[in-house]
């Protein structure tokens, strides 16, 4: 059997998937090629998209970086007179080009994405789907699905990082008629994008996460709650839900056992602090997503004032693994306190940029540099951003930190859902914590005065600061309103937001003192500290930057050396990044 | 002749899912999307629509429209531009693609340029880090973008719609 499978996540349709995918099929169909052409989610090597793998016999060839142009002629040397192209293959039994991003890799959560068609429940299925869910429902007690998650170790995905099993305890020993199980896809973290793949790339494991969790705490309704920037992923699971229900995997008397479960879409609308458990069930209430105290804990008293057991998608993911392969393979996977793998979004100044699934207790260096190939352009590793606007920055120094939850909760940072920014010597830390600040003071929602007003505060001194206008006290201010900030504020949102600007200060405190004693900003990143200038040898007159300049201050004439008017440059950058010849500079 | 009945036809499909929808709980945020799907933004006698049918106090709606970043009480252009200012674009200078968006469109974000072709709104992130900086028109999204390549996408798309007309 030959197949063809191009990967059409959202990252491999923005590297131009569809035109490759669409060429691909015109061209099966003109040469009349007896082959099946399929779609299928991310496999996780961003930096290489459009992948196209082709598999003969049981042969795999996976070809990277495909254009229209190139799937054209990959047809007509490769299936049709059966060589392959080497140039352009990035993994197959010969070649092992990308052997490193791949081999300490361990793929539990993304075992299907990029493997099987998402659109195709036959396919999941194949794949050992919804055999965890059969052999829940026909072995196991409510009591041996928690035992067995407790046992596994699995602490939520989202961020927190509670016990899973013991939330599903609480979910189950609550009495009520009516129980929801929720799974939060709302993925907001700036930085972060392994739900998307996952929900892009493998519903069917999402779905049926849901199902084992809703037996276990004894629910009949599931909602997965989607952010509305992921249209694809919307799609995948309302597609997997119609499938499931077609094939008596939802609905009533689900595979002849008595059990019943309806699940639906809900769509969020933009709010960060939706992430928020109770601001999460606020919003699916149809109201505000203002965050409620606790307790009650919503496996109490959660949607409609009824039990809720809410999980992340990655922890949803992990879930029918679990079941098929027991509690003891999760847990031999990982260190003493965080079990089995986890996700990581590699992106920022990092060479391969992508998805990489690794085992609890890998080093940041490892994937870093083994995984991720090291920094963009070989400039200088400066620290990572793990945890998104809730996290923080961990310095270059520390990357030999064994990952796990504990760990690098120590550092200040948390490890968040997954987002691994990679930063480089050209990013100014300050500008990163006033980057985060900018996004949590948008999205605090109001409710408590410190987060509200707090954050403000923070963003106006960290503004002054980037402008060279800072005080020496700033530094003690900004600390002294972290910390009640942290102190007063009564979810998730508020208790982290100054995370950023704690670890930037504890780890950076000399790029502060940079900006607001010397005036000068040490990565040249923050306009009113810094000036474009024309290098006079390197300049050969080609005209690009006076006509980029969005307020005509280049003069010069053609082949002539140009001039930066300064009083009418509005540091916008266009004329730095458009220069062919390295003749501009930033002082 | 044909524009004005198709909108006819969902302004009937949004009031037929109001009076099926209306009563039920927790319907009020569909009931939003679903008037902004149709309308393209959620105008004021909507409200009052969305008040009579389900029995929400206005206030209540004008607090749910206000809080969330999708919906907007404005129209909008024909085409969204979403430029992502995540973190991994931060970084990879997003700001660039912003000023030459700007530049080229001549609006800056949240505005609607003159011939109502484009609005330009930005998002915390669209979750396609690996690309970039990135932007969304509508729902493609565009990856590892330079101020160049950025305007040739505009460009392009400009010039795609204009054939259809």
């Amino acid at each position: 059997m030959r197949e063809i499978k191009v990967g059409l996540g959202t990252c491999g349709i923005s590297a131009g998937g569809n035109p490759v995918f669409q060429t691909l099929k015109d061209e099966i169909e003109k040469h009349k090629i007896t082959i099946d052409l399929k779609e299928t989610g991310c496999m996780g090597m961003c930096y290489e998209e459009v992948l196209v793998e082709v598999v003969d016999n049981g042969k795999s060839f996976l070809y990277s970086k495909m254009t229209s142009d190139k799937a054209k002629e990959m047809i007509s040397k490769h299936i049709i007179d059966g060589n392959p192209i080497e140039d352009w293959i990035v993994k197959s039994e010969k070649i092992t080009k990308e052997e490193s991003f791949l081999k300490t890799q361990k793929r539990i959560v993304l075992r299907n994405c990029g493997v099987i068609d998402p659109g195709s429940i036959d396919e999941y299925i194949e794949h050992d789907g919804y055999k965890a869910i059969e052999k829940v429902l026909k072995g196991y007690s409510q009591e041996d699905v928690i035992d067995i998650i407790k046992d596994s170790g699995l602490r939520g995905r989202g961020g927190g990082g509670f016990s899973t099993g013991m939330k599903w305890m609480f979910a189950n020993r609550a009495k009520s008629e009516k129980k929801f199980i929720i799974c939060n896809a709302d993925e907001g973290d700036p930085g972060a994008f392994m739900d998307r793949s996952v929900l892009e790339g493998d519903p069917h494991a999402i779905l049926e996460g849901m199902m084992i969790a809703a037996f276990a705490v004894g629910a009949d309704e599931g909602i997965l709650y989607v952010r509305a920037e992921y249209p694809k992923a919307i799609f995948r699971l309302k597609e997997a839900i119609e499938k499931c229900k077609q094939k008596g995997l939802l609905g009533k008397n689900i595979l002849n056992t008595g059990f019943n479960l309806e699940m639906r879409i809900k769509e969020g609308a933009g709010a960060f602090v939706c992430g928020e458990e109770t601001a999460l069930i606020a919003s699916i209430e149809g109201k505000r997503g203002m965050p409620k105290f606790r307790p009650p804990f919503p496996a109490n008293k959660g949607l409609w004032d009824e039990p809720t057991n809410i999980n992340n998608v990655e922890t949803f993911a992990n879930i029918p693994w679990i079941i098929l392969n027991g509690a003891k393979a999760y847990n031999s996977l990982g260190t003493e306190k965080s079990k089995g793998t986890k996700v990581f979004a590699l992106a920022g100044k990092i060479k391969k940029s992508g998805l990489a699934e690794v085992p609890m207790g890998m080093t940041i260096k490892e994937i870093v540099f083994d995984i991720g190939g090291g920094i963009k352009d070989d400039k200088e590793f400066k620290a990572v951003q793990m945890g998104g606007p809730s996290g923080g920055c961990i310095p270059a120094s520390m990357s030999d930190l064994k990952i796990d939850y504990d760990e690098i909760n120590k550092t200040g940072a948390i490890m968040g859902s997954g987002g691994m920014v990679v930063l480089d010597e050209t990013t100014c830390m300050v500008d990163v914590a006033k980057f985060f600040l900018t996004f949590t003071q948008n999205e605090s929602c109001g409710k408590c005065t410190f987060c509200r007003i707090g954050t403000k505060r923070m963003l106006e001194i960290l503004t002054r600061i980037t402008e060279g206008k800072g005080k020496i006290e700033d530094i003690d201010l900004l600390i002294d309103l972290s910390n009640k900030i942290k102190d007063s504020s009564l979810c998730g949102l508020g208790q982290t937001a100054p995370n950023p600007v704690l670890t930037t200060i504890k780890y950076f405190r000399e790029e502060y003192e940079a900006h607001i004693i010397d005036k000068k900003c040490p990565a040249k990143k923050c306009p009113a500290l810094i000036t474009y200038k024309v290098v006079e040898d390197k300049c050969i007159g080609c005209t690009l930057c006076a006509r980029n300049c969005p307020t005509n201050t280049i003069d010069g004439n053609k082949k002539e050396v140009h001039f930066i008017n300064q009083e009418g440059c509005i540091k916008c950058s266009l004329c730095f990044s458009s220069c062919k010849f390295d003749a501009i500079e930033i002082i | 002749m044909t524009e004005i009945s198709d909108l006819d036809k969902e302004v009937k499909k949004f009031e037929e899912k109001l009076r099926i929808d209306g009563k039920k709980r927790g319907a009020l945020m569909s009931l939003l999307q679903a008037a902004q799907e149709t309308y393209g933004y959620i105008p004021k006698e909507v409200i009052y629509k969305i008040n009579e049918e389900a029995d929400v106090p206005v206030a209540d709606i004008y607090g749910v429209i206000t809080f969330y970043a999708q919906f907007r009480m404005e129209p909008m252009g024909k085409n969204i531009i979403r430029i992502c200012e995540g973190t991994a674009c931060h970084v990879n200078n997003a700001k660039n693609i912003l000023a030459s968006i700007e530049n080229e469109l001549k609006i800056k974000v949240n505005e609607t340029s003159e011939d109502g072709f484009f609005t330009l709104l930005s998002v915390a992130c669209i979750g396609c880090c690996s690309l970039a900086p990135v932007i969304m028109i509508n729902d493609e999204t565009f990856g590892s973008l330079t101020p160049d390549k950025t305007v040739k996408i505009l460009n392009q798309f400009k010039k795609k719609e204009g054939v259809k007309k």
